[in-house]
């Protein structure tokens, strides 16, 4: 997969951008020295690119994540080293937007210097959440995002899935969803994400397909 | 058959309130609970129901208990600090005989505690909260699929005995993922003569109270809750085994502590040691004589719990202390693992129910 020098990851609440990021991270990694993800969820006090540190820092990634992350205090803090994504012209990067308008209103800040940039927003949308269950929900959430951002979508990242329960026929019938989406919007469909033990079985039978390790946060 | 979604235990609450005919939702934000209410806030105007942030938890409740009088189906929802100050209004629902939906999605306490799971407000639900003499019908979800399911079944409870259910859930089920299924039958839904209606000049006045002027009368209310308190004891209580026919000990746990402590089960009895868990899916009330049925011929009990050990006080007393039961924990937010509960399990095989 290219890469901008800004990838910012967003969508509706739970479609599994922070599984996304840190992967993505993982593959930019092969193509860009300086690479870093940047965690700006301001939503989700769980569930964070915090809980891959491990595997990130043994990557060489750089983890640019509030202090506060997985903590017990819950407030919306955001990175001080957030800047650096704009900033470091030498860095690409990743960045985890949290979910919905609400997560994207933390863009908010950074905006106008994206903007200057060479960057993309991709869309990270599961047809099996339920509040995005058709076309017409998932059009409603990428306004939503697109005016609290003040930042356009260029492109989409199918990742429905059921969970565990996920096989390649959850993934095949999310298809035309995510096709239907690309024509209403305009915007391409950048890949379908799946897990890795998926990936042999849906080869060929889907385009642009993402193979994924799912994080999961380390048992203390 | 419909499609399967897949939601957090939060979310899964919410649809299944909706479904199971629930049109007003009062709560205020607090983690790990907030996205019943932020689904709801989604929700509820588009289906024509009330969606309201209150200005408190105790401002939310109360109006819980004024949908509640009005005869409709009503819920609220909070987490363990939460939950405390609307203790008060818990109380007075009881007090009045109110049906109505509690949800508490434990965090760690005492005070505020911090955000990640836990299950020591046992003694808070399983006693009341509140002040006074009186029960909630207490339900432990302990997948994703049981937060929805529950939730129909503690509506029809709550409506079928005049009385709160509170689901008892906790940071890690009200968060996690998993594929659900909303493919299921809503009861309908039984007539409320009581209820504050208006008399439209055809029947005589209800009154939805919980003042008695005279102690006479106070008292006699009292022994009648007691009386349907003991209906539902012997009707109501829930409880899953696994494989505890020929078990030599047994694991009691609820919740996120019977999914870990299941994993443990199995670890051991791989080992050759023959162990088994009992889950109750009703805290109160407590299966009771699952236990007392199950202590004839078991060694040892050991309650795994998210607690410094509360439901292990309902399992000695279920069991008469005729065998022993240790404590298997984590607090502060922690997740005992499989393989702190397989260790206990080894260790009371080894005590061989000395």
């Amino acid at each position: 997969m290219h890469y901008k020098r800004i990838t910012l990851l967003a969508g509706h609440y739970g479609s599994g951008k922070t599984n996304i990021a840190v992967n993505m991270a993982m593959d930019l990694k092969k193509q860009a020295d300086n690479t870093a993800i940047a965690d700006l969820d301001i939503v989700n006090p769980y569930f964070r690119t915090l809980d891959s540190k491990k595997e990130l820092e043994a990557a060489g990634i750089r983890l640019i994540v509030s202090a506060y992350a997985n903590t017990n205090l819950d407030i919306p803090a955001l990175p001080q080293e957030m800047y650096s994504i704009v900033h470091d012209k030498t860095m690409h990067s990743i960045v985890d937007v949290g979910g919905d308008d609400r997560g994207a209103l933390a863009l908010g800040r950074l905006t106008a210097m994206i903007r200057e940039e060479d960057y993309d927003m991709f869309l990270v949308v599961n047809r099996y959440r339920p509040l995005t269950p058709d076309v017409d929900s998932v059009l409603e959430v990428i306004a939503e995002i697109e005016t609290a951002g003040r930042l356009k979508f260029t492109g989409i990242i199918n990742n429905s899935n059921l969970g565990a329960e996920t096989t390649a026929e959850t993934v095949l019938k999310s298809v035309p969803f995510a096709q239907e989406i690309a024509e209403r919007t305009g915007l391409p469909i950048i890949c379908t994400a799946v897990e890795e033990s998926l990936y042999e079985e849906l080869k060929g039978r889907i385009d642009d397909l993402f193979a994924m390790k799912l994080q999961a946060r380390p048992v203390d | 058959m419909a499609d399967k979604v897949l939601m957090k235990g939060n979310e899964a609450i919410a649809e299944a309130a909706i479904q199971a005919g629930c049109r007003h939702y009062f709560g205020y934000p607090i983690t790990p609970q907030t996205e019943i209410a932020a689904y709801m806030a989604k929700r509820m105007p588009k289906i024509g129901g009330t969606f309201l942030q209150a200005e408190s938890e105790i401002a939310a409740i109360n109006m819980v208990y004024g949908v509640s009088a009005a005869g409709k189906r009503v819920m609220t929802s909070s987490s363990s600090p939460g939950i405390s100050l609307k203790s008060e209004g818990l109380s007075y629902l009881a007090g009045a005989d109110l049906p109505a939906l509690v949800v508490n999605a434990q965090r760690g306490g005492p005070g505020l505690g911090g955000i990640q799971p836990s299950q020591s407000d046992y003694f808070q639900a399983t006693r009341g909260g509140g002040h006074g003499d009186y029960h909630m019908i207490v339900l432990a979800p302990s997948s994703v699929q049981e937060m929805a399911d529950l939730t129909i079944k503690g509506f029809e409870l709550a409506d079928q005995y005049r009385m709160t259910a509170m689901i008892l859930a906790d940071g890690t089920i009200g968060q996690m993922m998993e594929p659900v299924s909303f493919d299921f039958e809503v009861k309908e839904q039984v007539e409320k003569p009581w209820a504050t209606t208006g008399t439209k000049m055809q029947r005589k006045h209800n009154v939805v109270n919980s003042l008695y002027l005279n102690p006479e009368q106070l008292e006699e209310m009292n022994n009648e809750r007691y009386r349907k308190y003991d209906v539902i004891k012997e009707n109501e209580a829930l409880c899953e085994e696994y494989l505890t026919e020929d078990a030599d000990i047994i694991i009691a746990a609820f919740g996120i502590a019977a999914r870990v402590s299941k994993n443990a089960v199995n670890k051991a009895r791989e080992n050759g040691i023959k162990v088994g868990l009992l889950r109750p899916i009703t805290l109160w009330p407590f299966p009771e004589k699952v236990f007392a049925k199950h202590a004839k011929h078991v060694r040892e009990m050991i309650s795994v719990e998210l607690s410094m050990g509360q439901m292990i006080e309902d399992v000695r007393l279920a069991v008469n202390c005729s065998v022993p039961v240790s404590l298997c924990y984590r607090v502060g937010g922690m997740i005992p693992t499989p393989d702190q509960v397989y260790s206990a399990i080894v260790e009371a095989n080894a005590r061989g129910g000395k």
